[in-house]
């Protein structure tokens, strides 16, 4: 086993992982601590992707700066998508299936909008960074994959911070445990619910942009990202941010070491393959409680 | 006795009047062709391209009076790039809307699907981008607009091991990597055999599918690169082409020729972004604005598509997809004209023996409707610089290397990736 392929399978692994952490965690928000089945969740992902490619080719706004810029617009707009679905399903009890059917749609109407707007062409982004690779000896770091494996950590680490460190935090690790109990000490379930599904909307919005950094979007391709996330947030223990880390740098690196060393064709059967080893060890997945 | 005869002929002149009038009507109403289509999903670039071009030449043969007399009528039904939706399609379009005329979707995948469906109505079927689409159906009245000839599995890459054998020394390991979908694995499969074959005898040190939703591909070009091989293969879909290629470069892989069937580098998205980093990659093709290719119309026809590109959101230059599909619906109008209708059998007759003068030049179909014989392109990309689409518009971009007919230019070797 070469040294060189080694080394570099790993930290294209941790690259990986990163990146995979900032997709992730927003489904880790509502699918692990809300118990909201988000399909559309890789739809809000390209429609970051392509905020990211808007302003970044018509007003040469950096990907990143665009993601932040859109955070806020995502923050609102997933606030009013919790609102309906809460008034529609939630509040009548019919959330499991109907509630699905709703994501699904809202994941349609998302996908059909953006190939309306944008057309059906790949869409890229330039920045400075993005051509440019760091080498170290005989490993090397293009900064197309530092800067989202970066950037996604830094992204989980305040999300972290803010569920860890204030109170509407706490209110939200609160109401993913038990929400009448939040309710028996004062809290509004709802209103905690409606802003962390805000906070994973806005998630879904910074992964698109570090998506669009990594390689070429279109419309459709968010679907791809749909096994692969909920298979994380699994694994990571459904409610734990940093089980979804976790969860992302296992997944990474198992990819990165079987397409260097088993061949490309088997990464998907190794991640999936842990997946369901973890969870015959470990049900709770690996943070779970 | 008097009255009766007249109430008779009053029944037959009333008969007479309805069918004359329906007649007329039938003679009025519009032609109607029927297909689905790939206006979303992963094949939309292509489909959505195809779509405006058979609108292009709508307006067209409208504004001269129709075909047989008849407007032209499309009725089409977006296939979202899912093969699952195109037999319900079809059976609406032949069953419910009962079209005149079917045509297929974009790409293999749809055009396969729809297969069962089209042979059960013995439907005349011409079929837009299918590779192999009919290698298990043998079904006689299937015609493809794709130029890979009587071995569609081998055509894709037959110009790149063509280029390959005549190089100096000669080439003596490959690299063979592409998706694992349908059109990745049968380009590779055509690869493999090539690569066996007496007289390339390529040694394969390098050969796996990756799956279709893979992120990063520095870990596939790595182990690539350690093994050093003279020639790298690849057979992969727009945005892999894209992550391959960046990663190329990130990773420094150099060979002697090196990429052979890579989807998305005929498109202007994955032109603009590469750009000069193009300069020495082999590719398959099927048109390139090469002296060689100036065929009657052909320019005609990119100006009033390039036109209206940009505002239907697809390729800006539109060298891939609308060429050959404004040729199939010419070779639509030549043998409806030339069979004075829509008899199947007839059609498919007409096809068989028939050599079509398109804007792509002259087709001639073989037994089970591929090309006879192929004419897949293997171009290169030369004297490339900066990122400026436009420069794609020239000749000298993509010199056509194979076959020789139509070659414009010659090999460059190696391949080496300059880092930025």
């Amino acid at each position: 086993m070469s040294q060189e392929l080694l080394f570099n399978a790993l930290i294209t692994g941790l690259f990986l992982g990163g990146f995979y952490a900032a997709v992730s965690v927003g489904i880790t928000i509502a699918f692990g601590m809300l118990d909201i089945v988000n399909i559309a969740h890789p739809a809000f992902i390209m429609l970051g992707a392509f905020i990211a490619f808007y302003l970044n080719s018509n007003f040469g706004i950096d990907p990143l700066v665009a993601s932040l810029i859109a955070i806020l617009p995502a923050f609102i707009g997933g606030r009013l998508f919790y609102k309906i679905y809460y008034y529609a399903f939630e509040r009548h009890g019919e959330e499991s299936l109907q509630g699905l059917a709703f994501f699904f749609g809202i994941l349609f109407i998302v996908e059909v909008g953006l190939l309306l707007v944008f057309g059906v062409d790949y869409r890229f982004v330039e920045a400075n960074y993005i051509r440019k690779t760091i080498d170290l000896g005989y490993i090397s770091l293009p900064l197309r994959l530092v800067i989202p494996m970066i950037a996604g950590l830094t992204i989980v680490a305040a999300i972290h911070l803010f569920t860890s460190r204030s109170f509407l935090g706490r209110a939200i690790l609160a109401v993913s445990q038990d929400p009448g109990a939040l309710r028996i000490v004062g809290g509004n379930p709802v209103r905690v619910k409606e802003i962390a599904f805000g906070l994973s909307i806005a998630t879904a919005v910074v992964a698109g942009a570090l998506l669009i950094i990594i390689q070429p979007v279109e419309p459709s391709l968010g679907r791809e990202y749909i096994g692969r996330v909920f298979a994380i947030c699994v694994l990571g223990g459904m409610t734990s941010l940093s089980g979804t880390v976790v969860a992302s740098f296992v997944v990474g690196i198992a990819e990165a070491l079987t397409t260097t060393f088993g061949g490309p064709s088997w990464a998907p059967a190794v991640a999936f393959g842990l997946l369901i080893l973890t969870l015959i060890v470990r049900p709770e997945g690996i943070f779970g409680r | 006795m008097k009255q009766i005869s007249l109430v008779i002929l009053r029944t037959l002149a009333a008969f007479a009047c309805i069918f004359i009038s329906e007649s007329l009507y039938a003679q009025q109403a519009p032609i109607r062709i029927g297909f689905g289509m790939a206006l979303s999903g992963g094949l939309a670039a292509g489909g959505k391209a195809a779509l405006l071009t058979y609108q292009i030449w709508q307006e067209e043969i409208n504004a001269r009076g129709g075909l047989l007399g008849r407007k032209i009528d499309l009725v089409y039904y977006d296939d979202q790039s899912n093969p699952a939706t195109v037999p319900g399609i079809y059976s609406k379009l032949l069953d419910i809307d009962k079209v005149d005329l079917v045509t297929s979707g974009y790409a293999t995948g749809p055009i396969v699907a729809a297969m069962p469906v089209v042979i059960a109505h013995k439907k005349t079927f011409l079929a837009f981008f299918a590779l192999d689409a009919n290698g298990q159906f043998k079904y006689d009245r299937y015609f493809t607009m794709q130029p890979s000839g009587p071995d569609p599995a081998v055509a894709q890459a037959i110009g790149f091991f063509n280029l390959a054998k005549n190089i100096t020394p000669k080439p003596q390991t490959i690299a063979i990597v592409g998706a694992d979908a349908e059109f990745g694995q049968v380009a590779m499969s055509g690869a493999r055999q090539l690569a066996k074959r007496e007289d390339f005898n390529f040694k394969i040190v390098y050969d796996q599918s990756y799956p279709p939703n893979t992120v990063d591909f520095t870990s596939i070009v790595r182990s690539i690169k350690v093994l050093n091989p003279d020639l790298v293969y690849i057979a992969s879909y727009p945005p892999d082409t894209a992550g391959m290629l960046r990663a190329i470069y990130e990773v420094g892989l150099s060979a002697k020729l090196l990429g052979g069937g890579m989807v998305g580098l005929q498109f202007a998205a994955l032109k603009q972004q590469f750009g000069y980093q193009l300069n020495n990659i082999v590719d398959y093709d099927y048109y390139a604005p090469e002296p060689t290719m100036k065929f009657p119309g052909i320019d005609s026809v990119l100006e009033k598509y390039r036109t209206r590109a940009a505002a239907a959101g697809v390729d800006v230059l539109g060298l891939y997809i609308p060429p050959y599909a404004y040729a199939e619906m010419q070779i639509l109008e030549q043998t409806v004209t030339a069979v004075g209708g829509f008899d199947d059998a007839k059609m498919a007759d007409y096809l068989h023996k028939t050599v079509f003068k398109t804007v792509v030049g002259n087709i001639k179909f073989g037994p089970y409707g591929e090309w006879d014989p192929g004419r897949e392109l293997t171009v290169q990309y030369q004297n490339i610089k900066g990122n400026d689409v436009q420069q794609f518009k020239e000749s000298g971009k993509q010199v056509i290397l194979d076959p020789p007919e139509l070659k414009s230019g010659n090999l460059i070797v190696p391949f080496t990736p300059t880092k930025q």
